[in-house]
């Protein structure tokens, strides 16, 4: 379970994010929506704990992350927004790197690499350096490394940007069987296509703020419309989510 | 420090398959500096050695006007070509390099060699063209002693002692040993073995830090449970091990290059063999931390591999600065400028290169104002890894 509490992060005279609090609860998947620009990377940033909140608290299965940051960081799993791999490490290294560095053995690292291989079917390119593999093969090895060490929770910044169609397709499904799971997922999308396909959860962000949060039919009960984007629009304002 | 040698493994091994950059790094770096100086010292030698023993050609013009100069000259192995050029001709032939020295006997020569009034010869030579001008020097002297000779007769014919027209005589003494004469040559070889230490770990500091960012892999693993001071010493130590291993391949073909390029002919003999590749590598050894401090935290600062790339260059130039200070004000070895860095270490080779005794204070001094400069250094990329710009 993932909580952010009030948080607060200015750059300079740039307020990014006010106030946002939210739950992202095991076993669901939660979309932080909004457009670019709202602070959805810079919110998401503080929950994985590279950026600090200027107040606010962020809690992972009830640890807090700025009291005990390596502890509440091993139950996190982590994609940001730019996840590059090492191009001339192999997928398998790359992988093992991470789960190096989260401490685990070299035994149970191999156990566990299998399993991730058979899980997001891997078999065909994990012995390849990974600066030869598509798009679709390079976002299974970032989330393989991401789940290393078996984190409650994920957590991916825009994790479809830049992906194909097939690419897409494949995370969609990866997500939802890590949602059967039991974990708890918190993506960030400016798409709403994306969001309504996945989440049982949906917190809009716009101007640093939350402006609405529920499950998609409450947002659209809300909001009295029929479709996620005209209740999209309609919480943005007339602005569309900016000053 | 487990996950130190974690991050230190994976760089190392990168670096590895990374044919570019392990070519820069073990070969480039290392073999540049030993590779130009054995063909600069080989060229050196066959070019004194060719001066020494081919006989002078010299352009004459007017000979018929001297023919005693002109069998003094040939008696003493120059070459002679015969021909009638004019002053402009000559001056023209000079400076389209066609012939190297020309030398002119104007018409009045022997009416005034038989006066006994100094007899003027024209002597035309290019002296920015270097094996013109050694070749006028050699004409120069030859004429000078057949000038000599012909006084000495005259005094005598006259009844004067000769003597009497030589009042100082000066012999000099060169005390210049054979190694002293080589350092003055080996001079700048201590830079090629900081140049080889620096280029060692110049792209694996690059690519493990402004490269990581780039390639959009440094959020990921700064999120991880790991300490940010293991990760970035991880990534120094890995430099480091490229360095250390550029400094010992730049040392071993010195001592090859020195085995095969035969010094002793220009009277030179070099002390460079395994023994003093040794001390070499352990002079330089504090030298490497500093360089891979300095060269990461330059990069840490970099937006982009590029932008790295430019500033690292300069990082490159850093020692030489006070190598070049060193040698136009030719400073030597003393305690106080053991405190400055890739200078002490210059001034150190150098004494070991003269087998002049190396004191133990200034090599403690030297290994601890480096080490203390990297450990300057080390704090101040330990504080910008924490700060939240290393995001980019």
């Amino acid at each position: 379970m993932i909580e952010a509490g009030a948080l607060c992060k200015r750059f300079g005279a740039i307020e990014a994010v006010r106030e946002v609090s939210f739950v992202a609860r095991d076993g669901e998947i939660t979309g932080l929506l909004g457009p670019n620009g709202a602070g959805k990377s810079t919110t998401l940033r503080m929950v994985y704990g590279v950026l600090a909140p200027d107040s606010g608290s962020v809690r992972i299965d009830g640890i807090d992350m700025r009291g005990e940051t390596s502890h509440a960081r091993a139950h996190l799993g982590v994609l940001p927004h730019t996840a590059g791999l090492y191009g001339n490490l192999t997928a398998r290294e790359n992988i093992d790197y991470f789960g190096s560095l989260q401490g685990i053995g070299r035994k149970q690292l191999r156990a566990r690499t299998a399993e991730l291989v058979a899980s997001l079917a891997m078999e065909s390119f994990i012995e390849r350096r990974a600066k030869v593999l598509s798009q679709g093969q390079r976002i299974k090895v970032a989330l393989a490394r991401a789940l290393v060490h078996d984190p409650a929770n994920l957590v991916l910044d825009e994790p479809t940007n830049g992906l194909d169609v097939m690419a897409i397709r494949s995370l969609r499904a990866m997500l939802k069987h890590l949602k059967s799971q039991g974990r708890c997922i918190l993506f960030s999308s400016h798409v709403m296509q994306e969001v309504a396909a996945l989440c049982d959860q949906v917190v809009i962000i716009g101007q640093g703020r939350v402006l609405a949060q529920g499950t998609l039919q409450s947002i659209r009960e809300r909001s009295e419309t029929k479709s996620l984007e005209e209740a999209f629009l309609q919480v943005l304002g007339p602005t569309g989510g900016f000053e | 420090m487990r996950a130190l040698f974690t991050v230190f493994g994976k760089e190392f091994l990168e670096n590895l398959r990374d044919r570019r950059t392990l070519v820069s790094a073990l070969l480039f770096g290392p073999l540049f500096g030993p590779l130009l100086f054995g063909a600069m010292v080989s060229r050196m030698l066959d070019q004194s050695v060719a001066e020494s023993d081919e006989p002078l050609k010299i352009t004459i013009s007017g000979a018929e006007q001297a023919p005693n100069l002109r069998r003094y000259l040939e008696s003493q192995g120059v070459t002679l070509t015969l021909s009638s050029l004019s002053e402009d001709a000559a001056r023209a032939a000079v400076q389209s390099r066609a012939v190297p020295v020309v030398v002119i006997v104007p018409r009045d020569y022997a009416a005034r060699f038989a006066a006994a009034i100094p007899a003027p010869l024209l002597l035309v030579a290019d002296s920015s063209d270097a094996p013109a001008r050694k070749s006028a020097d050699r004409v120069r002297q030859l004429i000078a002693n057949y000038g000599s000779g012909i006084a000495q007769q005259r005094l005598k014919a006259r009844g004067v002692s000769p003597l009497l027209a030589v009042p100082v005589a000066v012999n000099e003494i060169d005390v210049t040993t054979p190694t002293g004469r080589a350092v003055a040559v080996l001079g700048f070889m201590t830079y090629f073995v900081l140049f080889a230490v620096l280029m060692g770990g110049l792209y694996l500091a690059i690519d493990s830090t402004a490269g990581e960012r780039e390639r959009g892999s440094l959020e990921a693993l700064l999120s991880l449970p790991v300490a940010r001071s293991s990760i970035v010493g991880g990534k120094l130590l890995a430099t480091c091990a490229y360095m250390c291993l550029s400094l010992a391949i730049s040392l071993a073909a010195f001592v090859v290059v020195f085995r095969f390029v035969p010094l002793e002919r220009l009277g030179m003999s070099a002390n460079l063999g395994a023994g003093t590749a040794l001390k070499f590598f352990a002079i330089c050894l504090p030298f490497v931390p500093l360089g891979a401090a300095l060269m990461t935290l330059v990069a840490s600062f970099t937006r982009s591999y590029r932008e790295a790339q430019t500033y690292l260059t300069s990082v490159l130039l850093v020692p030489t600065l006070p190598i070049a200070f060193a040698s136009i004000y030719s400073l030597k070895a003393k305690s106080s400028l053991m405190l400055i860095p890739s200078l002490s270490q210059h001034l150190l080779m150098t004494s070991v290169l003269k087998d002049e005794p190396v004191v133990p204070l200034d090599v403690a001094l030297s290994a601890g104002s480096s080490l203390g400069l990297a450990l300057l250094l080390l704090v101040a990329i330990a504080r910008h890894w924490r700060r939240e710009s290393m995001l980019g």
